[in-house]
């Protein structure tokens, strides 16, 4: 079983759609496990907080990252080679959570390193299962790398 | 996702008695898999080169010949095995292997449990979240 925390897992959120969004954080406040949830709303958005280059550079590291496939300005591929090729990103665990079920981006996905693909949902009730299921299995089951 | 034909593991384990256990966990939580066991490192590489490709591989990570660190670095850069998504499932829960391991691209990293009701628990969620939620290559 995962280790006792000391401090909410940080999940980073990379997601445009301001609905999945809301929901996300949703479940994620009912859930038992504490988390914190950052929310950037572009691939490149997302690179510049893990590198900390918006500026908020104290704040912690993500312990996950829930990643979108289509985005603006750049895309998960491109944000997920960028992670990859990052000595002090690379450790950090990759969900791809996306509308596609396309077997070339569930393989392209995997090949560039992502932890798991998983398809979102449009349904609502669905989606909130799937945000659940990666709550249960990720934040109280799996070890996650110490990033603090 | 509907099942179809019951997915396929591969087992790298080099010790009998957890073997064992992970049979039993299996039955424990009535997951009818096609388990394939490799005893090594290097086994569980001709295995993965030479064999039918398996659906998820749970990898002990201390293995005689080649370690589990090393499979990892070996079947995470060639392109033909890279997509086969690893778990590891070992006793360890040092901060350094768990490290490691996400370095070398394991998929998720698990603490073995010593008792065989929690390690049939480990099994079904795994079952849950891998065979339920997630697409795999």
């Amino acid at each position: 079983m995962a280790a006792m925390r000391s401090r909410p897992v940080q999940i980073l959120l990379v997601e445009d759609s301001p609905g999945d969004v809301r929901l996300t954080q949703e479940v994620l406040k009912d859930a038992t496990i504490a988390s914190e949830l950052h929310v950037a709303g572009d691939g490149q958005e997302a690179l510049e907080l893990l590198r900390g280059d918006d500026g908020f550079s104290e704040r912690p590291r993500p312990d996950l990252i829930l990643l979108d496939l289509n985005l603006p300005r750049m895309n998960g591929h491109e944000v997920l080679r960028e992670l990859r090729a990052d000595p002090e990103l690379c450790r950090i665990p990759v969900i791809m959570l996306t509308t596609s079920s396309s077997a070339a981006d569930v393989e392209s996905s995997y090949a560039l390193g992502a932890n798991c693909f998983i398809t979102k949902p449009i349904d609502f009730g669905c989606f909130t299962e799937v945000v659940r299921a990666i709550e249960q299995f990720w934040l109280r089951i799996v070890c996650l790398p110490s990033t603090a | 996702m509907p099942p179809s034909s019951p997915p396929h593991l591969l087992l790298v384990e080099d010790n009998a008695g957890d073997v064992r256990l992970t049979k039993e966990a299996l039955k424990d939580a009535e997951w009818d898999v096609e388990l394939d066991i490799a005893n090594d490192g290097e086994m569980a590489l001709e295995r993965l080169r030479t064999g039918p490709r398996p659906d998820l591989v749970l990898l002990d990570l201390n293995l005689p010949r080649c370690d589990g660190r090393e499979v990892l670095e070996i079947v995470k850069v060639d392109p033909e095995l890279c997509t086969i998504p690893i778990i590891v499932l070992t006793t360890s829960n040092s901060p350094q292997d768990i490290e490691a391991c996400y370095a070398r691209r394991a998929n998720c990293y698990l603490v073995k449990p010593l008792d065989l009701d929690a390690f049939g628990e480990l099994m079904r969620a795994i079952r849950a979240f891998w065979f339920g939620v997630v697409r795999l290559p």
